[in-house]
């Protein structure tokens, strides 16, 4: 019996590994719940959102993500590009479920000590990106 | 002008020249809204925040005091941030000392928001008796400590943990402290608690550039104190103080927080007044890495 506990060690570090590597570019959007899915983004029609966002934006996530938006690679991490396609494709609601609990994993913190509204503001300024 | 004025002048204008220059650097900010009280968040990681948290007093039956914590706070994943503080005083009519230093964590055991955001907080001090930082009250901590004169014979290697419960709701944030401390010297555990409640003045940000916007203002209370020892646990006994909280986060820029503090028996001081300069250096190594 004693000599299957490496082996199960073994296993049981290999699931978390697997875990961990499978969390990463996109796995967030199978965690997002129904009803926080469909939420819709009441700054969505405000004019003024878009240029607020990009001040929160540049304030908060240029630093990681550029200043252009366009990712960039810091010490082994990838930090996304917000002009691809999976953030095109993405509801409101999905993007402010990912704001609030951020990626923990892959280095994305959570946000929720922003304001919702300017988590909003934030999205419909990744909504405006080309 | 006694010693008292000059210092706290000296201070003062060492605060506004540092505003000023900082005013004018970019890519910089900064999160936590007490001096006393943590919330859930954490620093962002590969980021550096240099901080000084202030607090100036003048105990009855003692001198007026300036103590301050130089605090280096670096996020080292999305649920791990460490400090290193490093504690002085100057007291009127008496000196001015390097009274220890402070090696802390936190970290926040479950990855997604919830109500209640429980975060784990680790130190180990070693600090002496003359320590007047103030970064929490626990035990039987009452005025005496602080009016006693300057004496540097007191050795204190405390470890020290805290359970940090905290709330963001509708703009506002609800965070309560429940802190253990115990003298490595084999002395009883010491308990505190520290409680505080935040809110920006606007919700919205607006869509212009600018450093008054009500956004960049985050108005809120604390209060913090004593809950005894393990023989001698409550209320009675020790020091509570509440106070007003205000924090200006320039954008890309520092941030000023200032706070006066009311003692709410007479155990506590009657009077102190906190004042805190942060500065937050963006991906720290990556920048050092791409100058070389």
């Amino acid at each position: 019996m004693t000599h299957r506990r490496p082996a199960v060690f073994l296993f049981i570090l290999a699931l978390v590994g697997f875990a961990f590597a499978a969390a990463g570019d996109g796995e967030w959007l199978r965690k997002v719940p129904a009803k926080d899915r469909v939420r819709a983004n009441p700054f969505a029609a405000d004019s003024d959102a878009p240029a607020a966002g990009a001040k929160i934006f540049a304030e908060h996530c240029a630093q990681c993500h550029g200043e252009d938006a366009q990712g960039k690679t810091q010490d082994k991490h990838v930090r996304p590009n917000l002009h691809a396609d999976r953030i095109k494709q993405a509801t409101p609601g999905e993007l402010f479920w990912l704001l609030t609990n951020g990626s923990q994993k892959n280095g994305m913190p959570s946000w929720s000590r922003l304001p919702d509204a300017q988590r909003w503001q934030l999205i419909t300024f990744l909504k405006s990106l080309p | 002008m006694n010693l008292y004025s000059r210092t706290i002048l000296t201070l003062s204008a060492h605060a506004l020249v540092g505003l000023a220059m900082f005013a004018f650097v970019p890519q910089l900010h900064a999160q936590e809204n007490y001096f006393v009280t943590y919330s859930q968040e954490l620093e962002e990681p590969g980021n550096l925040e240099i901080a000084t948290k202030n607090v100036t007093g003048a105990p009855k039956g003692g001198n007026p005091f300036v103590a301050t914590a130089l605090e280096f706070e670096y996020g080292v994943k999305t649920w791990w941030t460490t400090e290193l503080y490093l504690d002085g005083q100057t007291t009127a009519g008496e000196s001015t000392l390097f009274t220890g230093f402070r090696l802390e964590d936190r970290v926040r055991p479950l990855l997604r928001e919830h109500w209640i955001n429980p975060v784990l907080y680790f130190e180990f001090e070693d600090i002496n008796g003359a320590d007047k930082a103030l970064l929490e009250v626990v035990g039987h901590d009452s005025r005496t400590d602080i009016a006693t004169r300057n004496d540097r014979s007191e050795k204190k290697r405390e470890a020290e943990f805290k359970l940090i419960l905290s709330s963001n709701f509708r703009g506002w944030n609800v965070s309560e402290n429940i802190i253990a401390e115990k003298n490595l010297n084999n002395s009883p555990w010491e308990f505190g608690y520290a409680l505080g409640a935040s809110r920006a003045l606007a919700l919205a940000a607006s869509a212009k550039p600018c450093k008054f916007c009500r956004e960049n203002f985050v108005l809120g209370a604390e209060m913090y104190g004593g809950l005894g020892e393990r023989y001698s646990f409550g209320l009675p006994d020790t020091s509570h103080y509440l106070g007003p909280v205000v924090t200006w986060s320039i954008p890309r820029g520092p941030t000023l927080r200032l706070s006066p503090n009311f003692g709410l028996n007479q155990n506590s001081n009657v009077f102190l007044f906190r004042f805190m300069l942060s500065y937050e250096i963006d991906q720290l190594f990556s920048k050092l890495g791409s100058s070389r």
